[in-house]
């Protein structure tokens, strides 16, 4: 027993990690959003239980990059379809067909749309998980008991300690001048490493 | 929205000062009339000059009078679908759909044209009329019981008749909740809207059979209706941005109509152009691929001489270019870049209607003349002019629908 605590010891101390800001009302979330945006803060998001109009314009998030992922994936399918074809039908196995031309473009169409569909679908879907960082299977400010309520009634921003242009301290005090209803501190869940 | 950089009127502000077209309206109604009035005896007058029994003038107006009939058709289908999907957030573009579908009736008296010359026994726009030819043409025969005059108008009367009622009733319905408010009329028409839709598919479909399918009596196509209607959209969806991008350019309904709204217009705008290039590729492969003689003749006659430049045309101006330009979310949001695709695709609508019909006319040689000019301005103006004045004579959005809060609010998520 002793030896185990003393082999778990040289791990230093738990971590703070970042701080959880309560909101009661979307007012005060918006202007705590053009607060931490106007701040240049990095690594922040904010949470909430429904989809809120005008926080992406609060929150000075950029358009997403997953329509160019998704027109990206569109273009692969339609491109490696008619390749895929092409080389089946007219050089690895010609095959006539009711007369047709051995590489005609019509009769490829279909396949051209289903893989263009297929693939865009693709990139939208794993484009959108890579976009999130998704899956993942934790995030510290699970470690807090009251955010469970972001799906329910209640309004959050978790500022993040690894921003290399803020300290421990300036992030303080800026979760503290939010006007949040509560701040909250996010440790290392030393539980999750052992 | 509580955090605006955008301030739209209230609901109750707009009800309580209804945003009206005025005696600017009128003005243009009327003048769009007198120029349609121009246009139609000028395309009687260069029709009659031809001294080919009218037969050139007949298609050239069947092509105008398909163009328009087809956008009024897709604002039905707008109002329809509209209540069907119980949609909240473009209430405020509705109206502007319910008037353009309120030309119907005024619709059903411009085939007047063409229908009465057929009841007075001319067969220059159908040549399966012709008493000769039913008597001796073993496919028409075949089909007479489909096929013949009595027939051929009963449907029509009843293909107008429940267009007509279908608009007179979404609209009337729509115009009377302006004064009553409440969510009663809503619920109403959210009711009416299932069986009224099953009612537009039919109706809609068999009309494309009966009038421009059986220029040729002896082709056939099962998507036709289907093709028919996607065109139907393209044109009303395009008509929809532009009078939308003209009302607020003329000061209305400034903030009324967002860039939400026109995200809204341009993804249904892009959807259907595509809906179409989907549509008229399935026709076209299946006939391509079987290469029976009885299907292909109607391609045939597409593929060949001066027509072919113009298959070609329509598939890059109707499909291939606008796709990728109508991608863009970018062009979706702003009214003027839009209003110019919504232009655009107007005029892509209007080629597809002269493929479909002139090619019957005459399939040797384009028979492009100042007669489909003169035809389009003719049954445009008035179809216009008549659309100008019933919005002229309502608020232009409907003011006491318990769901304009929630449009006036709407924001792409």
């Amino acid at each position: 027993m002793s030896e185990h605590v003393a082999a778990a010891e040289p791990t230093s101390a738990p971590r703070l990690l970042g701080f959880l800001v309560e909101f009661r009302d979307t007012a005060t979330l918006f202007s705590a959003c053009e607060k931490v945006r106007d701040s240049g803060y990095r690594n922040w998001d904010a949470h909430t239980p429904y989809p809120v109009h005008g926080l992406n314009d609060a929150m000075g998030l950029k358009p997403s990059r997953l329509p160019y992922i998704a027109f990206l994936g569109g273009v692969t399918g339609l491109g490696l379809a008619l390749l895929m074809q092409w080389w089946m039908n007219a050089i690895d196995y010609p095959y006539l067909i009711s007369g047709k031309p051995i590489f005609s473009l019509p009769a490829n169409i279909p396949v051209m749309f289903e893989l263009t569909v297929l693939l865009a679908a693709f990139g939208t879907f794993f484009g959108m998980l890579a976009v999130n960082r998704l899956p993942r299977f934790h995030h510290p400010v699970f470690t807090s008991e009251r955010f469970a309520r972001a799906t329910d009634d209640t309004y959050f921003i978790s500022l993040e300690l690894s921003d290399p242009e803020f300290g421990a301290q300036a992030a303080r005090e800026l979760a503290g001048s939010l006007g949040g209803a509560s701040v909250e501190e996010i440790w290392e869940d030393d539980d999750a490493e052992a | 929205m509580s955090h605006g950089q955008r301030h739209s009127p209230t609901a109750e502000q707009l009800a309580a000062n209804r945003p009206l077209l005025g005696p600017r309206g009128r003005l243009l109604a009327v003048s769009a009339l007198v120029i349609g009035a121009v246009g139609l005896a000028a395309s009687y007058l260069l029709g009659n000059g031809q001294a080919d029994n009218l037969r050139h003038f007949y298609f050239a107006y069947l092509v105008a009078y398909c163009f328009w009939l087809s956008i009024a058709l897709g604002a039905l289908f707008y109002t329809l679908i509209h209540h069907l999907l119980r949609d909240t957030s473009s209430v405020v573009v509705r109206r502007i759909a319910e008037q353009l579908a309120g030309t119907l009736p005024f619709m059903a008296l411009l085939i007047l044209p063409i229908l009465i010359p057929i009841l007075s026994g001319s067969s220059e726009l159908y040549w399966w009329l012709d008493p000769v030819v039913r008597e001796s043409d073993a496919l028409i025969i075949h089909k007479s019981g489909y096929l013949n005059l009595g027939f051929f108008v009963a449907r029509l009367a009843v293909y107008f008749a429940v267009w007509i009622a279908l608009a007179g009733l979404f609209r009337g319905i729509s115009l009377r909740q302006d004064a009553t408010g409440g969510t009663a009329p809503t619920l109403q028409l959210w009711k009416y809207s299932a069986p009224a839709m099953l009612l537009f598919a039919v109706t809609t479909t068999f009309f494309a059979v009966d009038v421009i399918m059986a220029l040729d009596a002896h082709w056939f196509s099962t998507i036709f209706g289907v093709y028919f209607f996607a065109g139907c959209m393209v044109g009303a969806y395009g008509l929809l941005v532009l009078s939308s991008v003209l009302l607020q350019a003329g000061g209305y309904l400034r903030a009324v109509i967002t860039p939400e709204h026109y995200h809204d217009l341009g993804k249904l705008l892009f959807a259907f152009l595509f809906f179409w290039g989907y549509i008229a590729f399935s026709q076209f492969m299946l006939y391509w691929y079987g290469n029976i003689p009885e299907e292909t003749g109607w391609y045939l006659r597409r593929f060949s001489g001066d027509w072919l430049g113009w298959s070609v045309a329509l598939l890059f101006l109707h499909l291939l270019i606008p796709f990728p330009i109508m991608l863009s979310r970018f062009i979706k949001r702003r009214r003027k870049l839009l209003a110019v695709m919504a232009v655009w695709l107007l005029i892509a609508h209007w080629l597809d209607l002269y493929w479909l019909i002139m090619p019957e006319y005459n399939a040797a040689a384009l028979p492009l003349s100042l007669l489909d000019l003169t035809c389009l301005v003719g049954v445009g103006g008035l179809m216009l002019g008549v659309y100008i004045w019933l919005a002229g004579g309502q608020a232009l959005v409907p003011v006491r629908d318990p769901n304009l809060t929630e449009s006036l609010n709407f924001e792409n998520v």
